[in-house]
């Protein structure tokens, strides 16, 4: 009976610590998050969404060309990345045995270590250097760079989780070696490698180093490839160290956007696994 | 024993010593079957180790035979050669000839992928594509191969009806694959390998994760199947061996022991180790 009652004891004792461990993480979480909608939110208007920055010390104005931005450098890193990366996962996946594929993982593995700030020196070096100045290409390939270790092996990871049975089963219904990947293996882990690839452009949005030196800012609005381009984080860390009230104040509200934008992306992940999970 | 050693030595084909015997071959005689699929020193390995050892085993049209053996004797591999399924797994080769309708399947320039298509495979483990509905499951084997049936719907009904499960799914045709119970699952796999029309379908012990209810079932379906399928089936169950087959082989590390009509085999086996295993001393 005292042993029965030590072990109830330790259970509790254990529960407690994980309920408590459990807090401690949300912490910091929640109160970033509530600083920077308490902080952010009076920065908020219609024209921040819809307005152009405005010179120092003229007041209003908004950030809408560096949303705009952010949306349009995730999208050439989606376009670049993705792609590169989910075929990159079929290889290791699929067909990758032996050294070559080896390294291939290591290096993703290594890859996805590296600083950020060292993938957008690199960027730089490549692009901006040899193209004489700031583009959007240059900072959608800094994060495509970024993304492309995180898409390579989620998607290994998940297709390895696909049964070999299902590779059998296609094999034996006489269908080609690479439909069964496409058709059968692919479509089976489609719902998780896109949460991947929503996990991975969350973080990508978020990414500042790497944009620094080769998206660089803009103040207006552009849809070109070659031309330097704004982007909320890039924007935020411009008005953050900058000396105006006014814009700090902006700072903090285009940071409660990006937070939100962010929240959102990862929120669609969740949804697009859901849906597709429940019709299994 | 002896009884064994003395019909061995009376009797060299199975099945001639006795009156039911003699007339079960002739019975067999007037409607003998046709070959369907031949193997000749078909031998297997994995990487070093081999699991067949040159065997010679003819299966006739139209009728089941049953692959009966302990354990790691070889008789999944052997029928995943029948297909070409055994050489996916990496480290895995053969030799040997396999005949279907008299060409050898591992000649030069003959593609695995349409050996497949002609020698379709059920496993061991229901494994319907959970990404796909019930009816897609069917078309899966048509659609990945690029084919487009002009009447879908009639192709799942046939198929489902043929593996006799059109009954409980016919409403819930959208549905997920993978909501089915265990038993109707593999029926399912069936109807997906039905639905190419094969000539030969290979059971790799279907009903060894299923309830009795389900086997039942199977075993139901694997009788109305043979009218038009040749059908060879890997059991470790001699009952279900028994029930279903027409010509029952049975395998021992590796090397084929004995083959013969179903009847003769478990009634009058002529080998030591056939009576052996069958009679339960051993396996």
């Amino acid at each position: 009976m005292d042993a029965y009652r030590r072990r109830k004891v330790i259970d509790v004792g254990a529960r407690a610590a994980c309920v408590a461990a459990t807090l401690l993480a949300v912490v910091p979480l929640v109160s970033v998050l509530a600083y920077v909608v308490v902080r952010g939110a009076a920065g908020l208007s219609w024209s921040f969404f819809t307005a152009l920055p405005q010179p120092v010390g003229e007041a209003g104005g908004g950030v809408a060309n560096a949303i705009l931005g952010s949306l349009q450098l995730v999208g050439i890193a989606c376009v670049l990345g993705v792609p590169v990366g989910v075929l990159a996962g079929i290889y290791l996946a699929e067909y990758g045995r032996g050294r070559f594929a080896t390294a291939v993982r290591y290096a993703a593995d290594v890859m996805s270590g590296i600083p950020s700030i060292a993938v957008g020196i690199f960027v730089y070096t490549l692009l901006v250097l040899s193209m004489r100045h700031f583009s959007a290409l240059a900072g959608g390939v800094a994060l495509a760079v970024l993304m492309l270790p995180t898409v390579t092996r989620t998607t290994e990871e998940l297709l390895k989780l696909v049964p070999d049975s299902l590779r059998e089963a296609g094999l034996a219904l006489g269908v080609p070696r690479w439909r069964v990947v496409l058709k059968v293996v692919l479509r089976t882990g489609a719902p998780g490698i896109a949460t991947g690839i929503m996990l991975a452009v969350a973080r990508a949005a978020g990414e500042t180093a790497p944009l620094l030196f080769t998206a660089f800012n803009n103040r207006f609005w552009s849809a070109s490839l070659v031309e330097p381009i704004a982007s909320l984080p890039v924007q935020i860390f411009t008005y953050a160290v900058s000396p105006y009230e006014e814009w700090h104040r902006q700072a903090w509200a285009a940071a409660l956007v990006l937070v939100v934008l962010v929240l959102l992306m990862n929120a669609g992940a969740r949804v697009l696994t859901r849906a597709r999970g429940r019709s299994r | 024993m002896m009884a064994v050693e003395a019909s061995r030595e009376a009797a060299p084909t199975p099945g001639s010593a006795g009156d039911t015997a003699r007339s079960a071959e002739a019975r067999a005689a007037a409607t003998a079957p046709a070959v369907k699929m031949q193997t000749e020193a078909l031998r297997a390995w994995f990487g070093a180790h081999e699991v067949l050892k040159a065997v010679s085993l003819s299966i006739p049209e139209r009728r089941v035979t049953a692959v009966i053996g302990p354990s790691g004797c070889g008789k999944s591999t052997f029928i995943r050669c029948l297909n070409r399924m055994h050489e996916v797994v990496p480290g895995a080769r053969s030799a040997g000839a396999v005949l279907l309708d008299g060409v050898d399947i591992f000649e030069r320039g003959v593609d695995p992928v349409l050996v497949r298509r002609r020698v379709g495979m059920v496993f061991q483990r229901a494994n319907p594509f959970p990404a796909m509905s019930i009816a897609d499951n069917v078309l899966a084997g048509l659609r990945l191969n690029g084919v487009r049936p002009r009447h879908p719907e009639e192709v799942v009904e046939r198929a489902l009806a043929q593996a006799a499960l059109w009954d409980e799914v016919k409403d819930i045709l959208s549905r997920s694959g993978a909501s089915l119970s265990g038993g109707q699952q593999q029926r399912l796999c069936i109807a997906r390998t039905l639905a190419l029309e094969p000539e030969v379908v290979l059971m790799d012990e279907p009903c060894s994760a299923l309830d009795p209810i389900a086997t039942a079932r199977i075993e139901e379906l694997i009788h109305e199947l043979k009218d038009r399928y040749t059908i060879v089936i890997v059991t470790h169950n001699m009952q279900q061996a028994a029930r279903v087959s027409d010509f029952t082989a049975f395998f021992y590390i590796g090397e084929l022991v004995e083959h013969g009509e179903t009847d003769a085999l478990f009634t009058r086996p002529q080998k030591a180790r056939t009576e052996d295993y069958i009679t339960g001393r051993f396996g």
